[in-house]
């Protein structure tokens, strides 16, 4: 039988799987033979068996004006233990020293007097709201949910390519890819300790608990939804459903005197955390656009005035802004007096004429990205560019060189992928999720793998036809406490030993059930004189009294 | 009715149910060893053969063996293919009361078994236990839609009942009594599916005596011990109504009314932290209730007297 890895070619990129041809790397070697033994039919059979409990569970987003299931590569994506810890520690850190700049933004501005990051870089971004100028979240968190964009250089490093501080979206598909995953290829898990992925909403929930205004005890949380035709809507109904919140939308909710509620049965319910998946222009008519249909007029001067919370905070933008991302090793050195674990992808700021002028002479060499663009919208790879495209970037770029950044190309690591019955390489990025709950920064293991379908293409989105893997982080030997969700006031644990005696068995079955009946019943239909007038005395029908006379009347 | 017809189809009540209940514990149960990286796969398996009244030796319990115990046996009642093998039985013998639907219904499911087993061979077992709740949710929902609420519907709905408490309780004692190789709360509330109602009733994440408050309790989700308790008791008092007519003045009627009342208002009335705290013997209790009250339903409606027994001269 044809090995399902024969033929897997190596380029030049870093590859997930591989070293050398046939040669996996360690956290591979069980998902290697496991594989192994599998013909590419039989993988095709299972990956169709695997979307098509995505089309039922409804695990869809429109692409092309079609709902299609989101594609879930059946190969998953492998992270050792040693490996994720260091992405962990961080993302971690990443996030911290990105609280630490939003909080001085909107707060005193040290940043800028100490001349860290110029104030115009901050004043010019399109996401800088004064709205929400010392505007205090009650426990200081203003990232509450984060994704960070991380690919693997040709070394085989990991560099930042994005951060996302707004609604990072995603983390529904960690969650499904690995329920269709464990249900379709339970063997594929085989001996891997895979760490769980379940907890997340849980652990969302709680933050956003922690982060209620002061005084309120038991507070209520709810999703701010778009609605129905977001693209994002299917994650926000599980996520919902999985943190037994309710899911709203802007006309669900009122505020009056401060205080945002939403229309209920039993008439308007206090509501004092909103997560909301609403972008800032859109949530609050009252300070931003003025025509939208879908935010509560009110609700940022509710927040204002420390009634509600606003998950994640107005005007994060700033701090995810493509621009002031070359920045961010100096604030994480800055705000934190530490050296960056994770380092940037090396970019270029279009902010003095010389380097205006070498970026200009060299597009055909770099990849040109706007810096309010999201979701892969307007970037520009020069290499593969042709030239009508480079000219017109020409033009947009000496135009306003504020909105754009520079970056040499990577080569995004590849990982084997199933493509029409074959296993082939393609380009992977890895979106880890981190939760911020005021005490810590807690990283999901794993995180969403997006890759890139189409040969060769490097833009991993999913509005580019990008689909995804499971993404499986190796549990550490065990750790010393157990992880998990359960924050228990009394524990209710006991052994065997409480028990008086045994179980008891499961209650049997009439007896019309069992054996000897059946077998009689099936006696009756066939012929009589198969029977002995003995079994025949015993049964039913005989109306003899001298069984032990032999003899049968009838 | 027929006390033959009437103990068919209070038993094809209790197997349907513990069909359904068995795939949603075993789907969870094959789920969770993938999932969770630090169980202990042997006693995990042990533990859940043990709870489910089927003990076997540690050292030989894994999942091979808890799916052939659990789903595949033919024989056993206590398995899924067992259990709807003799619910279609059953059915077959009381085919002039049940809808045609219903019969059809359960011998499609039984016809499918064969092909089932081959398909959670090749592609996992999940498959299988996605068909086996479907397929109990149809022969509910056909029951609910075409039988008249007579006497047949009332012993069909008594028998998932009761079937209803045994199969809570011993879920609940699967996590209580496990120690550190038992599910987590959530995984018991997935495999009773009560995870979702739970999380919008209690708006929280999952806390142990809450999860075990909510499937003892809980009044308005179907599947808690005291719901199903209530409803036996409600189809109990229905087929003991010609007795009330006729002036029965102290207590109840039936031995079965009182067995299942009993547990019902131990479970209303006593304090919550005082069922908590004798958990494990309360599931303990709650299980042999079951047991009690179907022997007490089979003297009362099904065998007025002992079942005669022939025995031929000569043999005593």
């Amino acid at each position: 039988m044809a090995d399902l890895f024969d033929g897997y070619p190596l380029g030049q990129q870093w590859d997930e799987m591989f070293s050398a041809p046939g040669r996996p790397r360690t956290p591979y070697t069980g998902l290697f033979s496991s594989l192994q033994s599998m013909s590419g039919e039989e993988l095709s059979a299972r990956a169709d068996v695997l979307s098509q409990t995505y089309r039922d569970a409804g695990v869809t987003f429109a692409h092309a004006g079609e709902e299609q299931p989101f594609p879930l590569d059946i190969v998953p994506r492998v992270i050792g233990h040693e490996e994720w810890a260091v992405i962990e520690r961080g993302v971690a850190q990443r996030v911290r020293a990105l609280e630490a700049f939003l909080a001085d933004v909107y707060g005193a501005g040290e940043v800028f007097a100490d001349r860290v990051v110029p104030r115009s870089v901050v004043t010019t971004s399109a996401h800088f709201h004064r709205a929400a100028h010392g505007l205090v979240p009650p426990n200081g968190v203003r990232v509450h949910v984060s994704g960070i964009d991380l690919v693997r250089d040709e070394a085989g490093d990991f560099r930042v390519l994005e951060d996302n501080l707004r609604s990072p979206s995603g983390v529904s598909y960690v969650i499904t890819n690995r329920a269709a995953m464990s249900s379709v290829l339970p063997e594929l898990f085989g001996d891997h300790r895979v760490q769980p992925v379940a907890e997340y909403p849980g652990r969302l929930l709680a933050a956003l608990k922690a982060s209620a205004p002061a005084g309120v005890v038991d507070p209520t949380v709810v999703l701010l939804t778009p609605g129905v035709y977001n693209s994002a809507y299917f994650e926000h109904a599980l996520l919902a459903r999985q943190m037994g919140v309710e899911l709203v939308e802007g006309r669900d909710l009122v505020c009056s005197g401060g205080q945002v509620s939403m229309r209920t049965t039993d008439g308007q319910q206090r509501v004092d955390v909103i997560y909301r998946r609403i972008d800032d222009e859109f949530l609050d008519p009252v300070h931003f656009r003025s025509d939208s249909v879908i935010g509560c007029a009110g609700v940022v001067n509710a927040a204002r005035a420390g009634r509600v919370t606003i998950a994640n905070a107005v005007g994060n933008g700033v701090a995810d802004d493509k621009l002031l991302y070359t920045w961010v090793p100096d604030l994480i050195r800055y705000h934190l007096g530490e050296e960056p674990i994770l380092a940037n992808a090396d970019t270029y700021r279009l902010d003095e004429p010389d380097t205006v002028e070498w970026v200009l002479a060299s597009l055909d060499q770099l990849v040109l990205k706007p810096v309010d663009g999201s979701g892969g919208k307007g970037i520009v790879i020069g290499p593969r560019a042709d030239q009508r495209t480079l000219e017109e970037l020409a033009v947009k770029v000496r135009a306003s060189p504020r909105d754009w950044i520079a970056q040499a190309p990577i080569g995004l690591s590849t990982s084997p992928t199933l493509i029409n019955g074959r296993i082939a390489p393609r380009h992977v990025d890895l979106r880890p999720f981190a939760v911020n709950d005021g005490s810590d920064v807690w990283v999901l293991p794993g995180g969403l793998t997006r890759v890139a379908l189409p040969e060769g293409e490097l833009v991993v989105n999913s509005s580019q036809g990008g689909g995804s893997k499971d993404t499986w982080v190796i549990s550490p030997p065990r750790p010393a406490v157990e992880p998990g969700p359960e924050h228990d006031v009394t524990r209710i644990e006991f052994t065997t030993a409480d028990l008086p005696a045994e179980s008891p068995a499961q209650d049997p079955g009439p007896p019309n059930d069992n054996a000897l009946a059946q077998s009689q019943q099936q006696q009756q239909s066939k012929d009589p004189v198969l029977l002995t007038p003995r079994e025949l005395g015993a049964s039913l029908w005989t109306e003899s009294t001298d069984v032990d006379g032999g003899g049968v009347r009838c | 009715m027929l006390s033959r017809i009437a103990e068919s189809l209070f038993w094809i009540g209790r197997y349907v149910e513990r069909a359904d209940d068995t795939a949603r514990i075993l789907d969870v149960h094959t789920q969770r060893l993938v999932e969770d990286p630090w169980i202990d796969e042997q006693r995990a398996c042990a533990n859940l053969l043990a709870l489910m009244g089927a003990p076997c030796d540690p050292a030989e319990a894994d999942t091979e063996r808890v799916l052939a115990t659990l789903a595949f046996d033919r024989t056993s009642p206590g398995s899924i293919t067992g259990a709807l093998s003799a619910a279609r039985e059953n059915a077959r013998g009381a085919r002039e009361v049940l809808s045609a639907e219903i019969w059809e219904s359960l011998n499609v499911t039984h016809n499918a078994l064969p092909q089932q087993r081959t398909m959670a061979r090749r592609y996992g077992p999940h498959s299988l236990f996605r068909f086996v709740r479907e397929r109990s949710a149809m022969v509910f929902g056909l029951a609910d839609a075409t039988m008249s609420r007579d006497e047949s519907w009332l012993f069909l709905i008594l028998g998932r009942s009761l079937e209803r408490v045994d199969m809570t309780s011993r879920m609940l004692s699967t996590r209580v009594l496990a120690g550190d190789a038992a599910p987590s709360w959530t995984l018991v509330l997935r495999s009773t599916g009560a995870y979702e109602p739970y999380l919008r009733t209690y708006r929280g994440a999952v806390n142990s005596s809450r999860a075990a408050e909510f499937l003892l309790l809980d009044r308005l989700f179907p599947r808690s011990v005291f719901a199903a308790l209530e409803q036996a008791e409600g189809c109990l008092a229905e087929l003991e109504r010609a007795n009330v007519r006729e002036g029965h003045r102290i207590g109840v009627a039936g031995e079965a009314h009182r067995i299942v009342g009993r547990a019902r208002t131990m479970l209303e009335f006593m304090q919550t932290d005082e069922i908590l705290a004798g958990l494990p013997t309360r599931l303990d209790e709650l299980q042999r209730t079951c047991s009690a009250a179907s022997e007490a339903v089979t003297n009362r409606f099904f065998t007025e007297q002992a079942p005669q027994i022939w025995v031929p001269e000569g043999a005593v």
